[in-house]
């Protein structure tokens, strides 16, 4: 797909043109998960991605990220076409993702091994990371000691290790209980804060994309595109309760329901033809 | 026993690391306190008590008169006369020409010689057939061209029983060790290959994209990610493996080997002597239980990391 000059500021964390993917894209199975997405997102922003389950908005993140190839369109992260992972886009997923077989420190500080780190400067760099996300303690534990908000905690820890420009965070705190999930939340501000990162979030919970964003994407159903963009300008730390809190939840809700209904007349259709 | 190179680099560098007042989970002391003491002997009292109940059950039948000791001997009779048994091992050297019925090793050393030999058949097939299989598997997912070409043979070999072998290793190795080992290992390797690219494809995604994203190559992902991901899985792999190779060793000695297990066997069973039979089996028993402990010793070792779950089953 041939593009005129892209109208954008290279100096953007990451600009989507017409992206699109169609998995298993030619043979009978395939099926388009995304269409026509534009999207620029600016240093330091915290965007949140909010829409229903399997709209796509987790494949947009891998395809920002680069670990997958988009069908249509392109991607640019500060002026450069994303074609590959690059560690300057570090993604954290929703379930526990570090390596078992690693004590903490050495999760933290994989990606320093692979570019062959000497294991001192592994082990401060390491060191750094898990102070910023409060687990010094930890250094030296195994992830099946620790609980599952400790390990996000150390997930987040190894991405900031690799002092990312973009963090991809894929529903990190999902499989987390609702106290763990809020202070998780302030925790990520507070990284967020330090850190000067884009912070690009994927969430179902219309709770966790008012707690969290500058700009909350709302998808519709499948094939997911961009429904509207809603700007929150509340200042932080916010007041969950306040009315203007509830009026953003309001039209969250309404936005995301004519989507949710239509996701199920879909599905409902689909299986009434077979 | 090497089965995969573990990441040595952060492994070692973590050795070196860690601090000697830091309590931590996977020290020796504690994990021979985990295996040791009541643990150990609780365990061993167990064994003892399920292969007592068997044995128990037989001698019953034996009394009764059920089982007729001439074709079903019970342990009594066949563990009773262990110099008589113990003379038909080692074959080979008590029957050399110019070795008079009386000469040659003792019936305790006939035994020992014969499962020393069969023991390091098992041990030496197993081995190679695991490195084998996991440096193939390993190959093919890693290229893609080796996958078109090798997997489709591998697969179509899979099938076939080691019997179908046993000629291949006669008319390739004529008799002594090799033909016994090669049975060995051809008769685990195929199946050991698609367990292995099994096991790779079992790996979570998850982890494999963490390493993308931090810039590893394709190689670093398969040293650093994948080898040590499918460990747990190889060595569950390995062990139930470790009882085939006993099973086919025997079938291997049994024709192209001057001695060993398979040897006393077949000489059991044209001599018609039910006794020296079951005291083979027995002896085959005790050494699988024993390969099978350093195996799963090995493997807590080794898999320092992983949960334990026949505890939490063992609640429900």
């Amino acid at each position: 797909m041939a593009f005129d000059a892209p109208t954008f500021s290279s100096r953007d964390a990451v600009v989507c043109r017409g992206v699109g993917k169609t998995w298993a894209a030619g043979t009978k199975r395939a099926h388009e998960a995304l269409r026509e997405i534009d999207l620029d997102i600016k240093p330091g922003e915290f965007v949140v991605f909010l829409g229903p389950s399997g709209c796509g908005k987790s494949t947009l993140l891998y395809l920002i990220a680069g670990l997958e190839d988009s069908t249509e369109g392109q991607t640019w992260s500060f002026g450069e076409l994303v074609e590959t992972p690059s560690p300057e886009r570090s993604l954290i997923f929703q379930e526990t993702s570090l390596f078992p077989w690693l004590t903490v420190w050495q999760n933290v500080s994989f990606g320093l091994a692979i570019r062959g780190a000497s294991q001192a400067e592994r082990r401060a760099v390491a060191a750094e990371a898990l102070q910023r996300v409060g687990l010094s303690a930890a250094m030296d534990k195994r992830p099946d000691e620790l609980s599952g908000g400790m390990r996000q905690r150390v997930a987040v820890a190894r991405a900031l290790a690799m002092r990312p420009k973009v963090l991809l965070m894929d529903e990190p705190f999902a499989a987390l209980d609702v106290q763990t999930r809020a202070r998780m939340q302030d925790f990520l501000l507070d990284v967020w804060r330090d850190s000067g990162a884009s912070v690009l979030f994927v969430t179902h919970h219309i709770d966790e994309a008012v707690a969290l964003a500058d700009r909350v994407v709302v998808f519709t159903a499948r094939p997911g595109r961009i429904k509207t963009i809603c700007p929150i300008d509340l200042p932080r730390p916010r007041n969950l309760f306040s009315r203007e809190a509830e009026a953003i939840r309001i039209q969250l809700t309404e936005l995301l329901r004519d989507e949710v209904d239509r996701a199920f007349a879909e599905q409902e259709a689909l299986a009434t033809a077979t | 026993m090497a089965v995969v190179s573990r990441d040595g680099d952060t492994g070692a560098a973590a050795g070196a690391s860690r601090p000697a007042a830091a309590t931590r989970s996977f020290e020796p002391a504690r994990m021979l306190a985990n295996v040791g003491r009541l643990d150990w002997l609780a365990k061993m009292w167990w064994a003892c008590l399920s292969v007592g109940l068997f044995a128990g059950l037989w001698e019953l039948c034996w009394a009764l008169g059920w089982a007729d000791p001439q074709l079903l001997p019970p342990p009594h009779i066949f563990l009773s006369n262990f110099g008589e048994q113990g003379k038909f091992f080692n074959t080979a050297t008590r029957w050399q020409v110019g070795n008079a019925m009386g000469e040659g090793p003792s019936a305790l050393e006939s035994v020992m010689i014969t499962v020393g030999a069969t023991t390091m058949r098992v041990f030496v097939g197993l081995v190679l057939a695991t490195v084998l299989a996991i440096g193939i598997g390993v190959a093919i997912r890693y290229w893609h061209l080796f996958d078109k070409l090798v997997l489709p043979t591998v697969t179509l070999l899979s099938p076939v029983s080691p019997i179908a072998w046993l000629p291949v290793a006669i008319f390739l190795f004529g008799i002594g060790n090799a033909p016994a080992i090669f049975m060995v290992v051809v008769a685990l390797f195929f199946h050991m290959v698609l367990a292995t690219i099994n096991q790779i494809d079992g790996v979570s995604p998850n982890l494999i994209n963490v390493a993308r994203t931090m810039g590893a190559s394709k190689a670093q992902i398969y040293g650093r990610v994948i080898v040590p991901a499918i460990l747990p899985g190889m060595l569950a792999v390995l062990r139930l493996n470790l009882f085939g190779a006993w099973m086919v060793v025997l079938v291997a000695e049994s024709t192209g080997v001057g001695y060993g297990m398979g040897q006393v066997i077949m000489l059991a069973r044209n001599t018609f002597n039910p006794s020296l039979v079951f005291f083979t089996i027995a002896v085959i028993g005790v050494l699988g239980f024993a390969f099978d402990w350093l195996l799963r010793l090995a493997q807590r070792r080794i898999l320092y990391w992983l949960p334990d779950t026949k505890e939490k089953l063992r609640g429900l």
